[in-house]
């Protein structure tokens, strides 16, 4: 039998449909996949037994479908990563912090009982860098994921969805869930040769997701291609009443734009995304992207989107007060890490101080500060004015294009360790992805080439609000001229 | 930390660290006072150039797709589910969680 974790999702669910194997051997080919990626620290958590047991009842449920002419769920019996920062029932959720220690939800959260309800195996709980914060996967409390297109050294995945990406790119799993504050999920997917979409904000619910910046953390997959991301993000997205922000819309069969013409469709290349010291390369990736779609029928106009220069800055306000707000809850009373002082507001300090790394702690003190007394209109409420700036951008290049594209990162992955002259250095990471977040668009990163050193770099196509539509269709066909097959050498097997 | 209306009101000390710390319930090392708001200065001298931006009559952005806010009835629709409330808890006794004194 062939190598069955070579499989896009798409041929797995065919394959299952049409009774060349079943979900426990393809589960189970999965299992032995991850047993033998040790060293890329891909998963915080296994669930390799829950697996076999939901595998084996994927395959009990098809039996009974057959007889009864039922149509299968959307991901029956595929075996997915899941990043930790979704809660799952009974199976330990920590955000890749100590703070949470041993927290095991006993509820799931929206996006993964979706999965769950259309027949998703899982396979186990994705690194991740601490409550999503980070680039890298450096900032995990459970040590970095390592990127497989590893070369003479250890590369970083990206982040903070590295886990997702690393464990798709090696074929661990047919496909990971990952969510997008800021690029957490197009950034490591640009950095591992994988494709990954944020949705328009709203899309999926973010109950149940550990919260980082409410009005910019979106759900979404990555996997290995374009159509797959599509049938992910069916499974995951829809409304549900417990996020006030969900919106209560139909969810399209993206699938079924994949592959669909792009004659005629217009391409927006914004000016203001070619930035100083932007390597030679990633110029050059983008260059052959504009000739890929005009060459399959687009048509190319150039747009401006004068506010670019504000997005990562407005980010770096708009973030860190979310999330200093969403992790004053983690006081080590009612679950997770406590750490005895001598009193209460001493316990409250020696909790957060042992149970938070540097990262997280130097955003909560950012977000702290700009939203302090006296502080709050200069910093939050003008880098709020910001973000509408951004959105009125995006809304004049609408009247001259559908879609538009960009690189996903400014270089590809870096090395494990690597230092960054100061906090805003590696910040700079964000510098294509952010601006989506904060308008709320939906984005997806397509790898569209080899860096001279042969590691995947990605282009970035941002769309309408809940137009992921034509993002997929654009994507797609970006897809098929770019003809990305290369895989990395399996060194950690 | 004076109040001030205008970011660039002027740089974080170690002593507004300290202030900023103290507010976010985190412990920091005397040692480590300067070193971070060396940091924050960093991070918030790039900030800065939000200042250039003309937001005159300008909404803060609220949403990016327009929605009305659901309203749904005032209903009681979860609860009863003490054991699982507490079931993560670091301490608890008797159905409660038990937490430090704070009332002597």
């Amino acid at each position: 039998m062939t190598d069955l974790t070579k499989l896009t999702l798409e041929a797995a669910l065919g394959g299952m449909a049409k009774g060349e194997f079943s979900s426990v051997e393809l589960t189970d080919a999965h299992i032995k996949a991850c047993e033998a990626g040790g060293k890329l620290n891909a998963f915080i958590t296994d669930t390799h037994e829950l697996a076999r047991e939901q595998a084996a009842a994927s395959d009990a449920r098809r039996v009974s479908l057959k007889k009864s002419g039922g149509e299968a769920g959307l991901l029956e019996g595929a075996p997915i990563g899941v990043k930790d920062l979704f809660c799952t029932e009974g199976v330990k959720t920590c955000a890749a912090s100590k703070i949470l220690g041993e927290f095991t939800p006993t509820y799931e959260s929206t996006v993964t009982a979706n999965m769950k309800a259309d027949g998703m195996v899982m396979l186990g709980k994705l690194n991740l860098d601490e409550f999503a914060m980070g680039s890298s996967n450096e900032t995990s409390a459970y040590g970095p994921s390592i990127n497989p297109w590893r070369k003479d050294k250890d590369l970083v995945p990206g982040g903070s969805s590295g886990g997702s990406a690393a464990a798709v790119a090696a074929d661990l799993c047919l496909g990971a869930t990952a969510t997008d504050t800021g690029g957490s999920i197009r950034q490591p997917a640009a950095f591992t040769g994988t494709v990954g979409i944020k949705p328009t904000y709203g899309r999926c619910s973010r109950w149940g997701t550990v919260a980082f910046a409410s009005s910019l953390d979106q759900a979404g997959p990555i996997a290995k291609t374009v159509k797959d991301a599509a049938i992910l993000l069916e499974s995951m997205a829809g409304y549900d009443a417990k996020d006030s922000t969900s919106l209560n819309i139909d969810v399209p069969k993206w699938s079924g734009a994949c592959g669909q013409s792009v004659k005629g469709l217009r391409v927006g290349i914004p000016a203001e995304y070619t930035v100083d010291g932007m390597p030679a390369e990633i110029q050059a990736l983008w260059d052959k992207g504009v000739a890929m779609m005009k060459d399959a029928g687009a048509e190319i106009v150039p747009i401006s989107l004068p506010h670019t220069k504000y997005a990562l800055p407005a980010y770096y306000v708009v973030a860190p007060a979310e999330a200093s707000s969403n992790l004053a809850r983690y006081d080590g009373m009612r679950y997770g890490l406590r750490v005895d002082g001598k009193d209460l507001n001493d316990t409250y300090d020696r909790t957060r101080t042992a149970g938070f790394g540097d990262e997280v702690r130097r955003r909560i003190m950012i977000g702290t500060y700009v939203l302090s007394a006296g502080y709050y209109d200069a910093y939050y409420l003008r880098a709020q004015k910001v973000r509408s700036r951004i959105v009125e951008d995006f809304q004049n290049a609408w009247n001259s294009c559908d879609v538009i594209l960009t690189p996903t990162t400014p270089s590809a992955a870096f090395p494990v360790g690597h230092k960054f002259s100061d906090p805003v250095q590696m910040y700079l990471n964000d510098i294509f992805t952010v601006t989506t977040n904060l308008a709320g668009l939906p984005g997806i990163s397509v790898p569209a080439g080899l860096s001279a050193d042969g590691l995947p770099l990605g282009l970035q196509l941002i769309g309408k609000a809940l137009d992921e539509e034509t993002v997929f269709k654009a994507a797609s066909a970006l897809e098929a001229a770019a003809g990305f097959t290369a895989k990395p050498e399996a060194w950690w097997a | 930390m004076s109040d001030s209306d205008n970011a660039s009101g002027g740089a974080v000390s170690a002593d507004d660290v300290k202030k900023i710390a103290r507010l976010s319930r985190l412990h920091v090392e005397a040692g480590r006072l300067q070193p971070l708001a060396d940091d924050l200065n960093g991070i918030l001298g790039w900030i800065e150039q939000l200042a250039e931006v003309d937001v005159e009559g300008v909404e803060p952005m609220t949403s990016a797709v327009d929605m009305a806010a659901p309203m749904r009835k005032d209903e009681i629709s979860d609860g009863g589910m003490r054991e699982a409330v507490l079931q993560n808890a670091p301490k608890a006794d008797d159905g409660f969680f038990v937490v430090p004194r704070s009332v002597e």
